[in-house]
């Protein structure tokens, strides 16, 4: 999308980031009463909160696994996080957004564990600045281990972009409008493996690689934060 | 006896390898490693490396002792909520009274409280439970307490020291379930003692010396 | 679906006639509430309320648009209410169903019939333009007593929100007009026994449910019955009375938090 916005002002990006750093996260774990895990997120301008239900029956019967649980994660936009309100209920969007999510938590939780029980995931999206389904997946992957699901690894997600010719991490929101490509990734940090992958805009194969690298390093700046927000949350729970 | 290190580790986190331990409960391995599979603390001893989960919900196995609470009396059974992923079936063939068909609904029926034990759990964790053993029966007085799965080891105590303390001290009956629900019944006091008791067991159940600790401040309440 | 064991339904009646609850509450006493405003920079106004443990956040989002054609100098309102599955194990995702469709217009009418808003200073051109409010509530933490929950975040929302004129350019951004607003007192019968401020434990057991909403003339602006039990017309009596009291110490935690 050719504009006249300019994304950046003396070599800086418009929120005076580096083009390799991340805007402000913070991680709140086990935040909901009812929830049998969860997590409220803030990442730059968006506030997210996920929690996690099971695993528990699923039903309708029919859709039932008779060899493993199926995860049920729905992604929501309030209709006052946006700018101009949003008509509640999913729309498209959100329909293709959480079938993605529900993809990559699927790969990373041992499912075998429960046949026939579905893992509802539940995220809330309360204020939205671009890479939404970013600070979803990552606060779902926080709200997963606060339930004690068994998984394999702690899914994270972060997205990279190209404004400008220049290959950046994590896109604000003046980004996300007017840059030339965003391509949000989700990874099991432990071994590497890409969990979700999205892309729209144009770059060329040498453009690509660069911004999943960079995209990946992102995930694993953002795993650090939320494995300390957990390790703090239930170490704090032994000084009694 | 070695104190076991009380570290919190999370899901993914390397623990050690196959080739000098096994890898015991809430741990899975991939080429050779051991990993943790859930949120818990790490229990290292000569043999072993296991995970005790902090959370989680009650994953039932055969002979475990049980409060249910029963959901929907059908023909020849009844469906009955043992806090698992998943309802549990009794039998009429299960319980200590002749029961006509269709006639469930005379003996047990919505939201009465039973003390079953799982009979059998199969691959797809289907539950069947059973009544018939001497210690089980409907509940008809008391009070329930419901508190996480994974706690229940530490209300017991090693060997049952904790729950015998809280019964000697508060003269309360006392029935935990492994599914995370405690029955109690006494006297006012002695249910509002227990109560207690178990809310800060829940709260405190990491710390060091809790049994200790439970035991001094029954003492002093007497 | 969350079944309630018979012997915790005969445990909270048992306490309830001695005049005591499970949380050691009296039978007209509230949980702890707060209130938290200006939680949402996008929206117009927000705020988050929190009753014990039950959260509701509510965003006011204002638009252009046209008015009724029976009142063509007046703003527009609407309500809506989210039960999302986030906030309880027994709420399902879908189009809302009638617990969420009830609370949304008890808490519009308790707005709308006493004319918090002041509609009719917010028309831009008359039969043309005025100015629409969006009040959406979601639930995110249910642990009872949303009514109350609800109604307290929409009005701590409204009472700190600003109309986005500059946005529009009609003009530069000012505070939503609001006049004094009633607050909202619910409670719930029980064998025999009325309780306020239901935690979700009694809330379950509950046979019938009554809301009040009260100004601080101790006047009554608003009220709705709920659920499928009756009420004799003492007890009507006594949780009206009881409302005007609760109303007075939670307007008061209100305009604290709003700043007034």
């Amino acid at each position: 999308m050719k504009s006249d916005v300019k994304l950046f002002e003396n070599g800086k990006r418009l929120d005076k980031r580096k083009i390799d750093e991340l805007r402000k996260i913070k991680i709140e774990v086990g935040v909901l009463h009812r929830a049998e895990g969860s997590c409220y997120l803030e990442w730059g301008g968006n506030k997210v909160i996920c929690a996690v239900y099971g695993p528990r029956e699923a039903i309708p019967r029919h859709t039932q696994n008779p060899l493993k649980a199926i995860i049920n994660a729905k992604y929501n936009m309030a209709a006052f996080s946006v700018e101009d309100r949003k008509r509640p209920g999913p729309d498209r969007r959100s329909r293709e957004i959480s079938k993605v999510i529900s993809e990559a938590i699927e790969k990373v939780v041992l499912t075998e564990k429960f046949p026939r029980a579905s893992i509802d995931v539940n995220i809330e999206i309360l204020e939205a600045e671009a890479g939404t389904r970013c600070a979803g997946l990552t606060a779902a992957g926080v709200a997963l281990a606060d339930a004690g699901i068994p998984m394999k690894d702690i899914p994270v997600a972060c997205a990279a972009g190209k404004i400008e010719d220049q290959i950046v991490l994590d896109l604000g929101k003046e980004e996300d409008n007017y840059g030339n490509a965003d391509l949000p990734i989700a990874i099991s940090p432990r071994t590497n493996e890409i969990l979700l992958l999205q892309m729209d805009g144009h770059l060329t194969v040498k453009e690509f690689d660069k911004a999943l690298d960079l995209a990946i390093k992102g995930c694993h700046d953002v795993s650090k934060i939320q494995q300390k927000a957990l390790i703090e949350k239930y170490s704090k729970k032994m000084e009694a | 006896m070695s104190e076991e290190k009380r570290e919190v580790v999370i899901p993914s986190q390397l623990l050690g390898k196959t080739k000098d331990k096994k890898a015991g409960k809430g741990t899975f391995v991939e080429n050779g490693n051991i990993y943790a599979e859930t949120i818990g603390v790490l229990n290292i001893n000569s043999n072993q490396i296991n995970v005790t989960a902090l959370k989680g919900i009650y994953d039932p196995v055969k002979g475990d002792f049980v409060i249910g609470i029963v959901d929907e009396p059908m023909s020849s059974s009844w469906l009955v909520d043992i806090n698992a992923p998943y309802p549990a079936l009794l039998h009429v063939n299960e319980v200590p009274w002749d029961v006509e068909f269709n006639e469930t609904e005379k003996y047990l029926n919505k939201g009465d409280c039973i003390m079953a034990k799982v009979l059998q759990v199969d691959l797809e964790k289907k539950l069947n439970i059973t009544l018939k053993d001497r210690n089980l029966y409907k509940i008809k007085n008391g009070h329930l307490i419901e508190i996480s799965p994974s706690k229940v080891p530490r209300i017991i105590g090693k060997k049952g020291s904790m729950i015998s303390i809280i019964k000697k001290y508060t003269k309360c009956r006392i029935f935990v379930g492994q599914n995370g629900r405690i029955w109690v019944d006494g006297d006012k006091e002695g249910v509002e003692k227990v109560i207690d008791t178990i809310k800060i067991i829940d709260k405190e159940s990491l710390s060091y010396g809790l049994t200790n600790k439970i035991e001094k401040m029954l003492k002093e309440v007497q | 679906m969350t079944i309630t064991p018979v012997i915790k339904r005969d445990y909270l009646s048992k306490l309830a006639e001695k005049g005591k609850r499970a949380d050691g509450r009296k039978l007209n006493e509230f949980r702890d509430i707060s209130i938290e405003t200006n939680i949402i920079s996008k929206a117009e106004g927000s705020a988050r309320c929190k009753i014990g443990n039950t959260q509701v956040v509510v965003g006011i989002k204002m638009d252009v648009g046209e008015p009724y054609p029976d009142s063509p100098e007046s703003a527009v309102m609407t309500t809506a209410a989210e039960l999302i599955p986030l906030a309880s194990p027994d709420f399902e995702s879908g189009p809302p169903r009638e617990d969420a469709i009830e609370l949304a217009r008890v808490v519009d009418r308790g707005i709308r019939e006493s004319e918090v808003i002041e509609l009719d200073k917010l028309c831009i051109e008359p039969n043309e333009k005025v100015w629409v409010v969006f009040i959406d509530i979601h639930v995110i933490d249910y642990d009872g007593n949303l009514f109350d929950a609800a109604s307290l975040a929409a009005l701590a929302a409204l009472l700190t929100s600003k109309v986005p004129a500059s946005r529009f350019e009609i003009g530069e951004d000012h505070p939503l007009p609001m006049k004094e607003p009633p607050v909202s007192c619910t409670s719930v019968k029980f064998n025999n026994v009325i309780v306020t401020d239901a935690s979700l434990d009694e809330e379950l057991i509950a046979e019938a449910r009554l809301t009040v909403a009260t100004d601080e003339k101790g006047d009554i602006r608003a009220m709705q019955k709920g659920l499928n039990g009756s009420f004799t017309v003492e007890e009507i009596k006594k949780v009206i009375n009881d409302s005007i009291d609760n109303g007075k110490k939670i307007r008061q935690k209100l305009y604290k938090s709003v700043g007034k």
